[in-house]
Parts: C-alpha cells; sequence; structure tokens
C-alpha cells in the first residue's frame, strides 16, 4: 500500500476523512444521537483547555512508543499483534521493579529509572517469545501474539488479585498504589509527566533514525519486502526478524513501564488500555512510514480523550472513538483499493 | 475436430511469447508441436484450452468461430489439457481428483469413478492406487492420472504438454497405441514434447515454433537434425570463449545426490577449476537447477561430497557459501535476486562491504553512480528496481554480487534479455573469469552454451552426463542429448 | 461430584460451546475457500449486540437470530470485497474490521445495557431425553445446540463427502486446478465467505439470547471469543469435527476452571477463567512445527531410513492450511 506523496495522496487522504466523518455521522445518527453536538464535543473534550490537551499528550506518550515499535516490525514484513502484551509486561516488570525497592534505601530517581529499563527489558523478552514461536514454531506472528496477550493478561490479572494485590480486599482497582515519590515526576497540577513526553520523543527518534538513516534499518526494510531475495543477498533474515520484534517489545514495554510510573502509579486490569491495536492503526494510517505518525498519533489520542466525554454529557459510550478511527483507517485502505483499480483498467493491454 | 489457430498474439510485457502464430490441424492428426524453452509452445496451447486469454487472434473449431474465455468453455467445446506441472491439487486422493469438475449430483459417485479409473489406467499400463494422495505421487503418476481424466471426459481435442516426463518405456508404447486408436477415432491429439525421438515416432505431422513464431510444419519422414536446426537456429556474432589455462580447482562434486520433490538427481561427479566456465545444458526441471542451488549451499544434498577450494562443505549454511567467495545469481530477478521497492542507492548500500551504522547518503550515492557507470545500467541511484528493464535488472545483480569471487553460479544469466545485453553481460563475466573467478550457469540456450562454456554438462530426467569438452561439440550433438537421445552411451 | 452433577456440567459445556462451535465452523468454510476472515472477534460482538436489541425492540427470538446472521454476512462482505475487488490484504482489512465492529458494538448497544431480553427455552426431546448418560448429555439442550449438533455432522459432510464440498477443497487448495476444471473460483470464494460470515453472526445471538444472554457493553465477556475461535479453526485443521472437538476442548477447560476453583484458594477466579485461552493458542504450535525451514534442513541430513520415516510421521500430523490461504487469484 503506497499511497502517492503530494497532492494527488493528499486529495486522496482527504476524501477518505470525509468518507469516515460520513459513516461515523451515520452511526450516530443510527444511535438516535445529535452528531454535531458529539464532534463538537470530542472536540472540546480533548482541546479545550491546557488540561485537557496536557491530558491528550498522557495518552499521547504509549500510543507513540508503541507505535513506534510497530513502525519497526511492519518494516520487517511482521504483523506484530502481541505488542499488546508487550506493553502489559512492561509493566509488571516496571512494578515489580518498583516494589523491590520500596524496602531499601535507593533514590527515587534511581528507582524509576531501574523500573523503566525493567520495562523495556519485559516488553523485549515477550515479544522475543513471539519471534521465536515463529521461527522455531512456525506459529504465525498473529497467532503466537495474541496467545502471549492472553498469557499476559491472564498474568497480570493474578499479580493483581494475588501476591501484588491490596491487602485484605484484593479488587479490580488495581495492585496496591506505589507511593508518591515512586512516580515519574509532573507538572504541577496535571496529570503529565515531561520526562514520558521526553522518552516518547526519544524512542519515536531513535525509530525514524533507525528505519531511515542506518544500514540496519535497510537491511529491515529489505527483509520486509522480500525475505528470499534479502537472504539471498546475504541478509540474515532470521536474526533481523527477531531483532524487529526485540525493538518492538522494548518501546512497548517502555509504554508500558509509563503507563506505571506516570499515569496509574500501580498495575491495573487493562494496563495497556488497547494502545497496542490502536498503534496497529495508526501504523496502517501513516502508511507505515514514521513522518506523520507523531501528529496522527495526537489525532487519535485526541479522539479517545476527547470521547471520554460522551457518556457524561450525552450519554453515549466512548466507543465512538474506536469506530472513527476504524472508519478512517477502512476508508483509507478503500480509496487506495479504487485508486489502484481506476489505474489498472486503461493499462490492461499485456499482463 | 478440426483445430485452427489464426494470428494468435500474446505478449507478456515486452516479451512476445506469440508472434502471429496460424496452424490448421485436421481432425483426427496427431500433431507434434516442437521448441526449445521460452519457444511459446506452453502459451499457445494454453491460449486454446482456455486457460489464458490470447491479445488478438482468433480460433475456429470445426469451421466455427470459438469465443473462449475460460476452461469453462473448453471444458464444453470438448478440449482438453494436461499441463506440463499438471494441475491437480495433491492435498486430494487420486480418486478425487479424477473426479473433480465432473457434472453431476451432490453425491459423489467414487464407486462409478473408482471402476473408470481401473478400467481406462489398465488399457494404458498405468498403475494409479485410487485411494492415495497425489503429493505422494511422481509427476509421470500425474500426468497419467490427468491423462485418464481428460480421457474420461470424453475430449475431442487432447493437449499434452510433456506427458512422458515419468513414465516407462512399456508404459510409453500402450499410451502411444491408445493415442494412434484415439486420433483413429477422429480426436485430435496435439503432442507438445522436446523429445524428439517420440515426437518422430509419433506425429502424423510436427510444428515447430522458435522465439514465438512458427518456423515451419514438416511432414514424415523426419530428418532430425533438420529438426533440430529449426528448433534451435543460428545466432550471429555473440563473441567467443575465453580460451586460457584452468587454474586450481575451485569446486569438486563427488557422488552427489540430491532428492527433490520430484525427481532423484545425480549420483553426479564434477568440478570446476579457475578461469573456467562450466554449462550446465538441459530442458527446464531436468535437475540442473536444483544442482546449481545445491552448489550455492541453499539445498542440502542427501548423498556425496563437496568440496570448496578443498575444504568439506556439505550441509553448511547459506551464508557460509557466500563467506567463501560463492555467489548465486538466480534466474527469477524480480521474486529472488532484487528488492522489490527499494532503489538502486539501497540495493548498492545493502550489498556495502564496509556499512558502518549511519547510511552516508553521499558516499552511497557515489558508490552507486559508480556502479552505474562500469555496468551501463540505465537508471539513476533513485530508479526503484521493478522500474528497469531485464537487461539492466540482470546488470545490477551482478553488479551486487561483488568482485574477486571464487565462484559464481548464475541461473539463466540472459534469459528474456536483448542481444546487446547478452553479448555486454557475457563480457563482463568473462572478465571475472580471467581475474580467477569459476562459472557454473545453467541456461536453455544452446547457443549461449555452446558459445561461452569450456566444459558442457547435460541433464536429462536427472541423469547428468560427464563433462563435454565444448570446443568439439556440435549443436546437433548438444539438442539430441538434451532431447534423450544418445544416452546410453554418454553414462557417468 | 456425583454422577447426575457431572452430566449437568457436561451438558452445559456442550450447550456453551455452540456458539464457539458456530464461529469455528464458518470460519473453517472460509477459509477452505482459500480466504482469511480476521473480523470474527467483532463481528461476534456486533452480532450479539443487534441481535439482542433487535430481540428486544420487536420480542421475536427468531429475528434477533437472523438479524446476528445479517450483521455477519455483511461484514464478510465487506472482507470479501475489500480482497476481490479492491485488492487489499485480507490480514489489514480483517483486523480493521474485528476492532471497529467491536467499539460499534459497545457505542450503538449502549442503550441496551442490562436490559432483560427474550431467552431460548430448553427443548428436551421426548423418549431421548431419558436414555441414561446419553439424554441428560444430548437431548436436554436448546434448539441452538440441537442445531450445533447437525452443524458439526452437516460441514463435515459437505465437505468430505459431497462433490461441492470437493470443488470447495480444491478451490483453497489449488484455484488453479479448480479454474482449469471449469469451476469460478472468485464466486464461490464470495459464496463461501458469505455464508461463513453468517455463521459467524449467528455465534453473537448464540451468547446474547441464549449462552450468556443480555447485553452488558464493555463486560459483557465475549471480548476473545473470536480470537478463540480463529485459533481452533487452525487447530481443528479445517476439519469440522476437529474444530469441534477443540471448541469443546476450550469450554471444558473453562468449566473445569470453575470447579476446580474451590479446591484452589490461592489462584483467583479471574486467572483459571483466562487461562484456556493462551493454553488453546499455544496448543498452535504442535500442529506447525514440522512446516519449519529449520526441520526440512536437518532432516536431509539424517540417513535415509530415518529421514523417509520421520519424513512420513510429520506428514501426518501436519495440519496444513488451504494452501492458497489469503492469496487473491487471479483469472489470467
Amino acid at each position: 500500500m503506497r499511497l502517492p506523496a503530494g497532492s494527488s495522496g493528499a486529495a486522496l487522504r482527504l476524501v477518505a476523512v470525509f468518507l469516515a466523518l460520513l459513516f461515523t455521522t451515520g452511526v450516530l445518527l443510527l444511535a438516535g444521537a445529535p452528531p454535531l453536538e458529539a464532534y463538537r464535543q470530542i472536540v472540546t473534550g480533548s482541546l479545550g483547555s491546557v488540561k485537557k490537551i496536557t491530558d491528550v499528550l498522557v495518552t499521547w506518550v504509549p500510543l507513540v512508543l508503541a507505535t513506534s515499535g510497530l513502525l519497526v516490525t511492519f518494516a520487517a514484513g511482521l504483523w506484530n499483534i502481541g505488542i499488546e502484551g508487550q506493553i502489559t509486561l512492561g509493566a509488571i516488570f516496571a512494578t515489580g521493579t518498583l516494589r523491590l525497592t520500596l524496602d531499601s534505601s535507593l533514590p527515587p530517581v534511581v528507582a524509576i529509572g531501574a523500573a523503566i529499563l525493567a520495562g523495556i527489558a519485559g516488553g523485549a523478552v515477550w515479544a522475543l517469545l513471539a519471534g521465536l514461536l515463529k521461527v522455531y514454531g512456525g506459529v504465525n506472528e498473529i497467532f503466537g501474539g495474541l496467545g502471549l496477550n492472553f498469557v499476559a493478561v491472564a498474568l497480570n490479572v493474578w499479580l493483581i488479585f494475588g501476591p501484588w494485590g491490596r491487602p485484605g480486599v484484593a479488587s479490580m482497582s488495581g495492585t496496591e498504589p506505589l507511593p508518591d515519590f515512586l512516580s515519574l515526576p509532573s507538572l504541577a497540577g496535571l496529570r503529565l509527566s515531561p520526562w514520558a513526553v521526553l522518552l516518547a520523543v526519544g524512542g519515536f527518534a531513535l525509530v525514524f533514525l533507525l528505519l531511515q538513516g542506518t544500514y540496519f534499518g535497510l537491511r529491515l526494510r529489505a527483509v520486509g519486502k522480500n525475505a528470499r531475495a534479502a537472504f539471498l543477498l546475504g541478509v540474515p533474515t532470521v536474526r533481523y526478524m527477531l531483532l524487529a520484534f526485540v525493538l518492538c517489545g522494548a518501546l512497548g514495554g517502555a509504554a508500558g513501564a509509563v503507563q506505571v510510573t506516570a499515569v496509574y502509579h500501580r498495575l491495573i486490569p487493562s494496563i495497556s488500555s488497547g494502545y497496542g491495536y490502536l498503534g496497529l492503526m495508526v501504523a496502517m494510517l501513516v502508511n507505515y512510514q514514521p513522518l506523520w505518525m507523531p501528529a496522527v498519533a495526537f489525532f487519535f489520542a485526541a479522539l479517545n480523550i476527547g470521547s471520554i466525554q460522551l457518556p457524561i454529557v450525552l450519554k453515549l459510550d466512548s466507543s465512538l472513538a474506536g469506530v472513527l478511527q476504524g472508519a478512517l483507517v477502512l476508508f483509507v485502505l478503500a480509496v487506495e483499493g479504487v485508486r489502484q483499480r481506476l489505474r489498472r483498467s486503461p493499462v490492461k493491454t499485456a499482463e | 475436430m478440426r483445430v485452427e489457430l489464426r494470428q494468435i498474439h500474446k505478449s507478456f510485457g515486452p516479451v512476445h511469447a506469440n508472434d502471429g502464430i496460424s496452424l490448421t490441424i485436421p481432425a483426427g492428426m496427431i500433431q507434434g508441436i516442437l521448441g526449445e524453452n521460452g519457444a511459446g509452445k506452453t502459451t499457445l496451447m494454453k491460449i486454446l484450452s482456455g486457460f489464458q486469454r490470447a491479445d488478438r487472434g482468433e480460433i475456429w473449431l470445426d469451421g466455427r468461430q470459438a469465443h473462449i474465455q475460460s476452461p469453462q468453455d473448453t471444458g464444453g467445446l470438448g478440449i482438453g489439457m494436461l499441463h506440463q506441472d499438471p494441475l491437480d491439487v495433491p492435498a486430494m486422493r487420486v480418486v478425487d481428483n479424477f473426479l473433480l469438475g465432473r457434472q453431476g449430483g451432490v453425491r459423489p459417485r467414487r464407486g462409478q469413478a473408482r471402476e473408470a479409473l481401473q478400467e481406462l489406467a489398465e488399457r494404458f499400463g498405468f498403475a494409479l492406487d485410487p485411494e492415495a494422495y497425489v503429493d505422494g505421487l511422481t509427476v509421470g503418476e500425474r500426468q497419467q492420472l490427468e491423462l485418464l481424466r481428460l480421457l474420461w471426459l470424453g475430449a475431442r481435442v487432447l493437449i499434452l504438454d510433456e506427458p512422458t516426463t515419468g513414465i516407462s518405456a512399456l508404459q510409453k508404447d500402450a499410451l502411444f497405441a491408445s493415442l494412434r486408436k484415439l486420433s483413429e477415432e477422429g480426436r485430435t491429439i496435439i503432442f507438445v514434447s522436446h523429445k524428439l525421438e517420440e515426437v518422430e515416432n509419433l506425429c502424423h505431422r510436427v510444428a515447430v515454433l522458435r522465439r514465438g513464431q512458427l518456423v515451419g510444419e514438416v511432414a514424415p519422414p523426419y530428418d532430425t537434425d533438420r529438426l533440430v536446426q529449426m528448433m534451435f537456429g543460428r545466432v550471429i556474432g555473440l563473441g567467443s570463449r575465453l580460451e586460457g589455462q584452468a587454474g586450481r580447482r575451485v569446486i569438486e562434486l563427488e557422488e552427489i545426490v540430491i532428492e527433490d520433490r520430484r525427481m532423484t538427481i545425480g549420483p553426479v561427479s564434477l568440478h570446476a577449476a579457475q578461469h573456467e566456465v562450466i554449462g550446465l545444458a538441459g530442458m527446464e526441471g531436468s535437475g540442473q537447477q536444483v544442482l546449481l542451488r545445491a552448489c550455492a549451499g541453499l539445498i542440502r544434498p542427501v548423498h556425496g561430497k563437496m568440496r570448496i577450494a578443498g575444504g568439506d562443505v556439505l550441509g553448511r549454511s547459506y551464508h557460509d557459501f557466500l563467506r567463501l567467495g560463492v555467489a548465486f545469481m538466480p534466474a527469477s530477478r524480480l521474486e529472488e535476486g532484487l528488492i522489490g521497492g527499494l532503489d538502486l542507492a539501497e540495493h548498492f548500500s545493502l550489498t556495502d562491504p564496509q556499512a558502518g551504522i549511519l547510511i552516508q547518503r553521499q558516499a552511497a550515492q557515489a558508490r552507486t553512480m559508480a556502479q552505474i557507470e562500469a555496468f551501463k545500467i540505465k537508471g539513476t541511484p533513485d530508479s526503484l528496481v521493478e522500474s528497469l528493464s531485464g537487461g539492466n535488472q540482470q546488470r545490477t545483480l551482478l553488479s551486487l554480487v561483488g568482485e574477486d569471487l571464487s565462484l559464481l553460479l548464475l541461473e539463466h544469466p540472459t534469459r528474456g534479455l536483448d542481444i546487446e545485453s547478452v553479448v555486454w553481460i557475457w563480457e563482463k563475466l568473462k572478465e571475472r573469469c580471467r581475474h580467477g573467478t569459476a562459472i557454473l550457469f545453467v541456461s536453455s540456450d544452446l547457443d549461449e552454451i555452446l558459445h561461452y562454456s569450456d566444459r558442457i554438462h547435460v541433464f536429462f530426467g536427472g541423469r547428468v552426463s560427464p563433462s563435454l569438452p565444448a570446443g568439439t561439440t556440435t549443436v546437433e550433438q548438444l539438442g539430441q542429448l538434451i532431447g534423450g537421445k544418445g544416452w546410453p552411451e554418454v553414462s557417468l | 461430584m456425583s454422577i447426575d452433577l457431572l452430566l449437568i456440567g457436561l451438558a452445559g459445556v456442550l450447550a456453551a460451546a455452540a456458539p464457539i462451535v458456530f464461529a469455528t465452523i464458518g470460519e473453517t468454510l472460509t477459509e477452505r475457500s482459500g480466504v482469511i476472515n480476521l473480523s470474527v472477534n467483532g463481528t461476534i460482538l456486533l452480532s450479539a449486540m443487534a441481535s439482542f436489541g433487535v430481540a428486544v425492540a420487536t420480542g421475536s427470538l427468531l429475528l434477533g437470530f437472523l438479524t446476528g446472521m445479517f450483521i455477519g454476512a455483511v461484514v464478510a462482505l465487506v472482507v470479501a470485497g475489500f480482497s476481490f475487488s479492491l485488492k487489499q490484504s485480507q490480514v489489514a482489512v480483517g483486523f480493521v474490521l474485528t476492532l471497529m465492529c467491536r467499539d460499534l458494538a459497545y457505542f450503538l448497544g449502549n442503550p441496551f445495557i442490562g436490559l432483560s431480553g427474550p431467552r431460548l427455552p430448553a427443548l428436551a426431546v421426548p423418549f431421548l431425553k431419558d436414555i441414561p448418560v446419553l439424554g441428560p448429555l444430548f437431548f436436554r439442550q436448546d434448539l441452538l445446540t440441537y442445531l450445533s449438533f447437525v452443524l458439526i455432522i452437516g460441514a463435515w459432510a459437505w465437505i468430505f463427502r459431497t462433490r461441492p464440498g470437493l470443488s470447495l477443497i480444491s478451490v483453497g487448495e489449488r484455484p488453479a486446478a479448480a479454474y482449469v476444471r471449469g469451476l469460478q473460483v472468485n464466486r464461490m470464494r464470495y459464496l463461501y465467505t458469505i455464508v461463513g460470515g453468517a455463521l459467524v453472526g449467528l455465534a453473537g445471538p448464540a451468547f446474547s439470547l441464549s449462552v450468556k444472554a443480555g447485553w452488558k457493553g464493555t463486560i459483557s465477556g465475549l471480548d476473545g471469543y473470536g480470537w478463540i475461535a480463529l485459533a481452533i479453526t487452525i487447530f481443528g485443521g479445517w476439519n469440522p469435527i476437529r474444530a469441534a472437538f477443540g471448541a469443546y476442548l476450550f469450554v471444558f477447560l473453562q468449566w473445569l476452571g470453575l470447579v476446580l476453583q474451590p479446591n484452589l484458594p490461592g489462584v483467583p477466579s479471574q486467572v483459571l477463567q483466562v487461562a484456556p485461552f493462551p493454553l488453546m493458542i499455544l496448543a498452535l504450535s504442535l500442529v506447525n512445527i514440522g512446516n519449519t525451514e529449520w526441520v526440512e534442513r536437518t532432516l536431509a541430513g539424517l540417513p535415509d531410513e530415518v529421514r523417509r520415516s520421520i519424513g512420513r510421521v510429520l506428514r501426518s500430523l501436519r495440519a496444513s492450511p488451504p494452501a492458497s490461504l489469503g492469496t487473491p487469484f487471479e483469472s489470467e
């Protein structure tokens, strides 16, 4: 799926956006809701004040980290559906590390740093498992990833209700909360941590540089486009596929670590919050190219945050964001398909 | 049924597979179609059987024009084709393949099918187990099955594309006897083959195709030499082979046996030395491609010894072979050789032996420009490889494999290329040879084999001839060996 | 546990597995024709919600079930259309649809949360219900469960015992071979994708109007069953009977978790509930290991006799997908 750059590409994207909005409006009407009011709520709910914008950024950080990782696996031609589990494992490892430091007298900076590194390691290991299942077990990475996602959920739930649960009554609201000094410092009065933003920007920059400017990235892309030819030209394809998994897992794990240290300060059942799957959609929407990814991720994050208002104000479910996001990707795919079809017909002389 | 093909044209991109072919075949005739690989025989037959559609031209059956869109149409008209690689379903049983596609009720009449299968099989002396799975059969057995199926369907025109690949002499006689009977009944048989002896034996008339055109039609008595000359022709001015002394042995194969899905190749013993060019000749599917890949380390032989520069390499990985200075250039340029979606500069960066971590754009551009110059590639560093012509893709592939190789393995190096590219590429190859590289190449172009090889091995059905000196072998001799004649005299 | 309780429990397993059976067999049919419909998870949620909504609004169970099947067919049609007409990746489209349909389900289903709707009543078969052991197990179920039994046998018979079934197998395995025998490959693929989608759509109301009656929004507990159905399709080797076995095994594991809960106080109940999901998916590695390159290379290095016998064993164990799964067919 190579959307054309330049004017015709932009025009096509606009058509897709328009169609997606049309579709979502239809859905809103079907639900008996006022479309314009709903859109207005989403906009004000996400961009209406400084606090709201920082909330969007709080969502943006793990999304960017996860999507950056996914750009690496997509470059290698892999559908890393296991990203959700990798985020979860990152969160688990980070929480575990912080719990370990509770009794020691390590300064918080060190503890938090260690937690983030542990999260990165946890996600990387989980992704490596999916990679090994694929290469040596012959299990397609979609299903290997899914299976490991389920295991991650089970592990998470067990920790929340078992060993790491709140003393007395274990509950759905999560593990025993971590003390305040063990969180990434945030801006005054806001939930956003500038360190988290730095991490996201750093992760994105790393991936951007890797894919566009290094030999590693080039070889990865070669594997993704034609693994057989890359192999014949001397690229160790198995090694590169596994490395892609590890790198994506590392970034996903970082996202999980951020969720624990900067957002929730504990482990909750839905710690990965669907950022993995959302990241897959963002990646598809930017045609797997890094350039516009942060912007699109911001847009998707804004949709998520903005739609939180909907249940309160309009008695609508906040899943509307997901509907719009899905519709966008779907119509972009559709428009691309139509464009290819139109291009094929006049040139249909010789095969 | 009387078959008339009028001015059939079919192109695949720049390749003109069928160039205005007109052929008339009266009912009841056994028509032979001869030609080397790429001559256009299979394409023409696929058009007649409805599997492909011609760009231009008409098909007339029994005096009426037929409008053929798909195999559904030709099935109804009574035209059936036995493909070279039989189009069966390997995961299904023989009996199910036999009755697949046949009209009938909801319940498959397996009992009925089994009986018909047994009866037909006996008539031809074939032994097919109806309950066996097709993926366990040899190519010969699959062809037998397909043939029986077409006969059961009552085809009035039977197209057979290389039908005798894996059957015994006895079965072949039975097959030919039945074909003669069928033709007496008024059915038209079209027999596409490269096996001269069989075509001469069986066919009432022979049409020869070369490079997409009908070169001529011949009636019996057949003159083998004349047929070979019509098939392979003469090409002018291809340059000459490199005369010189062979050096040290670079690669040695001792009693190598390779098990491919379809056949067993070998045992074969051969060697290649520095400055030598070894040609591997034979029709496609005779085993030479598999052997070449084994020499590259892509396929692991099941028996024998393999040495490169004296060291034992059997079982080592392909990347180990690369490190030993062995390079492999595949025939399918875009499927296996080059990476569609990447441009020239990226390909050269990919194979840059001095790659660091960060890509130096300036240096990469410069390197690419240098290679473009050196290999006269018509493209820019930003050109996507899929936009290059075949000749330029081949030049790119050649420039990617690197210098200072000990062994260069080439699969059909000049297939589909214009004459200018062919000559130019071989100049470059000879240059490598002069510097000490040994070259092993597979080609179906006899002129190429004869012009550039020092020594030649011919492959036929998995058997390999001993080395023949190219200087003293003629086109006719080579053509006959490729066609399966003269083999008892040459044995390894 | 007494025999009676055991039988009731197992009968419950058979009933609870009915939706998964529908979804798995539907997807098996679709994949047999060579098309992969990854949207199953979202489709089940959407059809569960929609059929519940329609059933509540109209009071008709039948309309509810029909709605579910219709939704399933429509989503499958979208996948087919994107694949055949627009030549987009089946995996990509299926994945987006699975997420979007889930969100659609949650969004449009909001008003229905917590409502009570019609429920499929039990329908014991006279005479047969009193047979010892078999009676309580098989013949005191509801209509839908009986339908699932029939479907297993029916689908199996269709694929393996009829002429059209043979055509289906060939289209998925080697469309060129089907084409050359006069079969219309793409038309058949559309057909089976839609029919398979309708069966997947039936799983939705099988949950919301029977097994897990009602619609509870995001905590309906239906999320994930679609993925399991996809995994069981592979585990079942694209054979309806083996797939049904996988479905029953999965639900049995869930039931086992419930039963053993009191005996395992240290393990939270949620874990036991979730555990069968990954277990089933990881079982996939068993059926696929023979297909890997390192195994092939290793085999070549073994002595003849060993290689041939191991090769034979691997080949019989192999659950190979229809060879053309996911690849579009160009007739020229």
